[in-house]
């Protein structure tokens, strides 16, 4: 909360205890059913007329026990279960845990598998991207993102489609590589996807990055330093607009992301609109790595050297990918059966949710909405 | 839906506890990596159901670090330090956790804590294994802290040294009852403040429910 707050200056933000308004305290709650919290997601609001004093989150409305479900179900049966988690991307979930099982089993898939993997998980990116913009400025008031949006994602999902039947619950990958191989005209379609999707950017950013209403809702709102976020284990677009450039794929690359060049963008401020701006560079940088990557794609098998039946050896594994909401990871300890014996699922909307009352301290009640989205969390995976 | 009632029990009885240090003790891990080549070898092999019924598995071998000799000079038996399939692991005991997560942050600059969650295994006498993971920006590494607690028992909460202990430790206590001393908020985050029993302990059902939770709150006979 160091950075300047311009406007806001009079509502004497240093001492958030002092009141500014002759009002008593008040203590409201947000959701769950609230169409600004994405989901089943109840804020409790502690009050001191509009500015926020605090914050606590009550989750657990979607509570399935998925981790308990993984040790009573086979690593293949377990398989569909993950999409069902962060259902905006369950591509890459589903690339998450077939790479952890990989890992356990040593095993691995095939280049021509790799390239698939990677870019249908990138595509998954920018659909998820699309549906966090289009959502996110729907909440602070642009609704014609939300249409534009959801228009250019409908052509991702037919990809999706076409490659596996399914838009998005997908189940697009297996252990040891991806059951289909692509269809005939995949790679057309894909180029065509980059060819009409680099100028519908561009018109996102026509609409809101140097829009008054939008700089004013979203600059200098929920700052989080490098610092805090790193403390309180925020890791995504969320970290890099603080200013930290890290990135699993960079970082510890994973599926075959070190073959392929892009940048980790990076914000300076860690508000609002810094966020915004990085996952709008991510989907350039998307597109970039899914125009390397279908220019590269090899021939050969799709389907590594697996066993029918899974049985990892015994032993734990922890991997970790970059979501596109930040590192998702997956903590697996066998026993040598064909069930896992314990699975763990680390998910970024969780961890980050966490700091929604490390950002909003301080703020207007209408700020909390927009916060919430910036974060960009799903209650699927948040609860599980 | 029928025949799952029956397999809640099953997964547990391959005894975890020798499996864990089977692989560490020396002679079986010799003989397990020539049997790994025959399995790989004939993928087409469904009907060699033989092959993954020993499957022979890399074995943990001990992760030497100027950071381990430095901490294993320290505190001596009660910390054990080995490497997985590249990842490297130290095995504590639980008196030394405060001040090995501590040291970890402080001194070999494991600012990030990615992870903390717990396995359990009935059949031993310290029940959980409670695990944390961390990670480090300026070192670009991974490790993981393991230790034995047994039921009942708590651990020092970790909050104090990275914030985001705070949520992931309520819900290792949520789906398995561990407590943690100095927490300064510790309830259930995921199922509902007035729940009974830890769903994720093995000897939970996984068709099992709080019955009497679900009547009185959402007023219907059964959550299934």
């Amino acid at each position: 909360m160091s950075a300047p707050m311009d406007d806001r200056s009079h509502l004497d933000l240093e001492t958030p205890d002092k009141t500014y308004l002759d009002s008593n305290e008040l203590v409201i709650n947000m959701g769950p059913q609230h169409p600004a919290t994405h989901g089943v997601l109840r804020v409790i609001l502690k009050l001191d007329g509009e500015k926020v004093l605090g914050t606590e989150c009550v989750i657990g409305y979607l509570h399935r026990g998925v981790e308990k479900i993984a040790e009573n179900r086979t690593y293949t049966m377990f398989n569909p279960y993950v999409d069902r988690m962060d259902y905006c991307a369950a591509v890459s979930n589903g690339l998450g845990y077939c790479e952890a099982v990989e890992k356990l089993m040593n095993v691995e898939a095939p280049p021509r598998a790799q390239y698939i993997r990677v870019i249908l998980t990138e595509l998954q990116r920018i659909a998820s991207h699309q549906l966090w913009l289009g959502t996110h400025a729907l909440d602070i008031g642009a609704m014609t993102p939300l249409f534009y949006t959801f228009r250019d994602r409908e052509e991702i999902l037919k990809i999706f489609e076409k490659y596996c039947g399914a838009r998005l619950t997908t189940h697009a990958f297996r252990i040891g590589g991806c059951q289909y191989e692509t269809y005939a005209g995949f790679e057309k379609d894909v180029k065509n996807f980059l060819t009409f999707f680099a100028p519908k950017i561009d018109e996102y950013e026509a609409l809101l990055t140097t829009n008054r209403i939008w700089l004013e809702r979203t600059r200098n709102v929920g700052v989080i330093s490098g610092a805090d976020c790193i403390a309180l284990g925020v890791t995504g677009p969320v970290l890099r607009a603080s200013g930290v450039k890290w990135d699993v794929r960079k970082a510890q690359p994973y599926a075959n992301y070190k073959d392929f060049d892009f940048e980790i963008p990076v914000g300076t401020n860690g508000d609002t609109y810094d966020r915004y701006l990085v996952r709008m560079a991510e989907m350039r940088q998307s597109m970039r790595i899914i125009g390397q990557a279908v220019a590269g794609i090899p021939e050969g098998p799709i389907m590594g050297k697996v066993p029918k039946v899974i049985k990892p050896p015994v032993g734990e594994i922890y991997h970790s990918i970059e979501a596109p909401k930040g590192e998702l990871g997956y903590f697996i300890v066998s026993d040598g059966s064909t069930q896992p014996y314990r699975l763990r699922v680390r998910p970024p909307s969780f961890v980050n949710l966490q700091a929604l009352d490390t950002m909003v301290r301080g703020l207007l009640v209408a700020d909390v909405v927009a916060v919430i989205g910036t974060i960009d969390i799903v209650l699927g995976e948040v609860d599980r | 839906m029928a025949e799952e009632v029956k397999s809640p029990v099953p997964p547990p009885p391959p005894q975890p506890q020798p499996a864990k240090t089977g692989p560490s003790g020396g002679p079986e891990g010799e003989q397990k990596p020539p049997a790994e080549k025959p399995a790989a070898a004939v993928p087409p092999a469904p009907a060699k159901p033989a092959a993954p019924a020993k499957p022979a598995g890399p074995v943990p071998v001990p992760w030497t670090s100027p950071m381990v000799e430095k901490y294993r000079g320290q505190y001596g038996s009660g910390l054990d330090a080995q490497t997985y399939l590249g990842q490297n692991y130290l095995t504590v005991d639980r008196s030394l956790i405060p001040d090995i997560l501590r040291l970890l942050r402080d001194e070999e600059q494991f600012d990030y804590c990615v992870d903390i969650t717990a396995v359990h295994y009935p059949k031993r006498e310290k029940q959980f294994d409670v695990v944390w993971i961390l990670y480090s920006f300026p070192r670009n590494e991974r490790v993981r802290v393991k230790t034995q607690i047994a039921d009942g028992s708590s651990i020092p909460s970790s909050v104090s040294i990275w914030p985001t202990a705070n949520w992931l430790e309520r819900e290792v206590y949520d789906m398995f009852g561990i407590t943690f001393d100095g927490h300064p908020d510790l309830k259930r985050i995921l199922l509902p403040d007035g729940w009974k029993g830890y769903p994720l302990r093995k000897d939970y059902g996984i068709l099992q429910q709080d019955k009497e939770w679900v009547q009185i709150n959402l007023g219907i006979e059964s959550g299934q």
